[in-house]
């Protein structure tokens, strides 16, 4: 049981060309607005049509271009939820879960009657989609999807249309809703929480082309990539160069760092996150910079501080006058820097740092 | 008030049957054709659409009487068209009440080709795609999602398109004469009696077309403010 795509399509701007495996259940492709990865999910659906390529879900081939077979949409048996839900405006919550069901009208009501309870939407079954809640609503697509019993479910960027706090709840509630489904699902999102929560195997897209494939705890620990760095929530990034097996000039943030381990061959650029910067108050050590703030910002529950790079005459990556550092320290934190006042250095920690190529 | 009641005594009632008639006719015939021709021009592309829409769209912007010509051309019996409906088929066009039906049909179209299709292009494609995905066919997806969704769009296509084809007159008047008993229709009617300046007679003839035109949206709005009322529209 597994999944294997393979897809080319040319693009507006870009071609998309993607091609993964995975026999994971849980799969999440990760990616910036128009990166290919909703176009990538129609075509396993067969709303798009790849120019080439070929498509397996569970052994079937659904779609491959040499052997000209494309099954069509209703064929695929593939269940796709949409952002909007696309939920049937003119038909009951009944009638919408009933839609795609074929075969006798006991068993199908039966079956709706199972979807019901199971998705909780007892006493909703005459209401149309726009009395419900998101939530409501929500489960109800989910219930006319499951009702068809699809090999796979497409989850379309579910949660992007939500406000925060009912994202959370809504996400948890899908999880929860999908554990007991025993095929694939992908789920597609440009929210880096949302697929780590999600997906076991993950798939990181950027312009069309895979930025990094894999494990979804392994891809965050090391994303290897820049783009695939910056999707899962990197925010600095220096370019390097290697002076000698242990040391490496990090050009845009003018510092140099001392490496124990080794550094990867390919390492043209480090990242480092926000949060794990380490302040220290004195003497400077090996492999700190100097925080000299330039802005800050108070969150709810963190403070982001914004710092300038120590050398002066450092490349203008980004155009905005040197290379901005961010530092984010969660409230917890926040209490020694009350204490003690904004430090003079903060510490880069060797196992916190991203080599990427 | 008396004068009313004398005319109404001896009104000869048939431009009612005839206008309702050919109204009624026109409008499903319009009502089947504008929906058919809306889905193809909104799955067409947008070349063949520009074309195919500009010749739907035509008889609504050309003058009647323009239209009334080219129909005219074409069914008269002394073309080859016209010639040949009538040796195979026996059809009469031209100065007959299926005149009537073709001239208020072919004028009146447009309304409800431009409505049907306006609606359906503000369907959100999602719900096509759910529906494929879901297992679907194509057709079932037309008849359960697209054209009770379309409904609002539809249902008003259709008033006016009944609206425009009882009043149709210039059209008509070309192709299908003033046939009293046959082809003289409410319009004609009052064209007709205005020239002998009767008035009077003209004002009922106006009276009932402006009632008939009342209860018709009347009842249209009822009919689609139920339907629609617990769907959720921008």
């Amino acid at each position: 049981m597994a999944i294997n795509v393979q897809v080319r399509k040319k693009l507006d701007s870009f071609l998309l060309d993607i091609s993964f495996e995975s026999k994971s259940k849980r799969i999440g492709i990760l990616g910036a607005s128009g990166c290919g990865k909703s176009m990538t999910l129609k075509s396993i659906a067969g709303i798009e049509t790849p120019d080439e390529g070929r498509i397996e879900v569970e052994g079937r081939t659904l779609f491959d271009r040499e052997r000209k077979v494309n099954l069509k949409p209703q064929k695929r048996n593939v269940g796709y939820l949409f952002q909007n839900y696309a939920l049937f405006p003119t038909m009951n919550v009944e009638k919408n879960i009933a839609a795609g069901l074929k075969g006798s009208r006991q068993g199908s009501e039966t079956r709706v009657r199972q979807m019901i309870e199971k998705f909780r939407l007892q006493g909703l079954e005459k209401r149309l989609p726009g009395q419900l809640s998101g939530g409501q609503q929500q489960r109800v697509a989910l219930a006319r999807i499951m009702a068809y019993e699809p090999d796979v479910i497409l989850l379309d960027e579910p949660f992007s249309a939500l406000d925060m706090y009912l994202k959370d709840q809504l996400q948890q509630e899908l999880i929860q809703m999908l554990e007991d489904y025993e095929g694939t699902v992908i789920m597609v999102s440009h929210n880096r929480d949302e697929v780590y929560r999600f997906s076991q195997d993950l798939l990181i897209i950027d312009q069309g082309r895979i930025a990094a494939a894999g494990e979804t705890k392994e891809i965050f620990r090391n994303p290897v990539s820049r783009e695939a760095a910056r999707l899962t929530g990197c925010k600095n990034f220096s370019r390097v160069r290697q002076i000698d097996a242990h040391t490496l000039e990090v050009q845009d943030w003018g510092i140099t760092l001392y490496i124990r381990g080794e550094i990867p061959d390919y390492t043209e650029w480090i990242g480092y996150r926000a949060h794990d910067f380490i302040p220290v108050w004195g003497k400077r050590g090996e492999n700190m910079i100097k925080a000299e703030i330039d802005s800050s910002a108070t969150l709810p529950f963190e403070r982001n501080y914004y710092l300038r790079a120590e050398k002066e005459n450092v490349l203008d990556t980004d155009g905005s006058g040197g290379t901005k550092i961010c530092w984010f320290v969660q409230r917890e934190k926040m209490d020694v820097l009350e204490e003690r006042g904004i430090p003079d250095y903060l510490e880069i920690k060797e196992d916190k740092i991203l080599f990427l190529r | 008030m008396e004068a009313i009641m004398e005319i109404l005594k001896g009104l000869d009632w048939s431009p009612l049957f005839i206008s309702i008639k050919t109204g009624v006719v026109a409008t499903v015939i319009s009502f089947f054709l504008g929906i058919f021709a809306a889905r193809k021009v909104v799955k067409a592309s947008p070349g063949k659409k520009a074309v195919i829409d500009g010749i739907l769209t035509l008889p609504m912007v050309l003058p009647p009487t323009v239209a009334g010509f080219f129909l005219l051309l074409l069914f008269s019996r002394r073309r080859p068209f016209g010639e040949f409906l009538f040796d195979e088929f026996g059809f009469k066009v031209v100065q007959t009440w299926l005149g009537c039906v073709i001239a208020a049909t072919v004028i009146a179209f447009p309304l409800m080709y431009r409505n049907a299709r306006a609606a359906m292009e503000q369907i959100d494609t999602n719900l096509v795609y759910a529906g494929r995905t879901l297992g679907m066919s194509d057709t079932k997806i037309f008849w359960k999602i697209i054209i009770p969704t379309a409904g609002p769009g539809i249902a008003s296509g259709t008033i006016l398109t009944f609206a425009r084809a009882l009043g149709e007159y210039g059209a008509t008047s070309m192709l299908a004469g003033n046939i009293p008993g046959k082809t003289g229709t409410i319009s004609q009617k009052i064209a007709m009696v205005i020239q002998d300046g009767d008035y009077m007679t003209a004002g009922i003839w106006v009276a009932v077309v402006m009632i008939i035109a009342f209860i018709v949206i009347f009842l249209m709005n009822i009919i689609s403010g139920k339907k629609m009322k617990n769907i959720r529209r921008w």
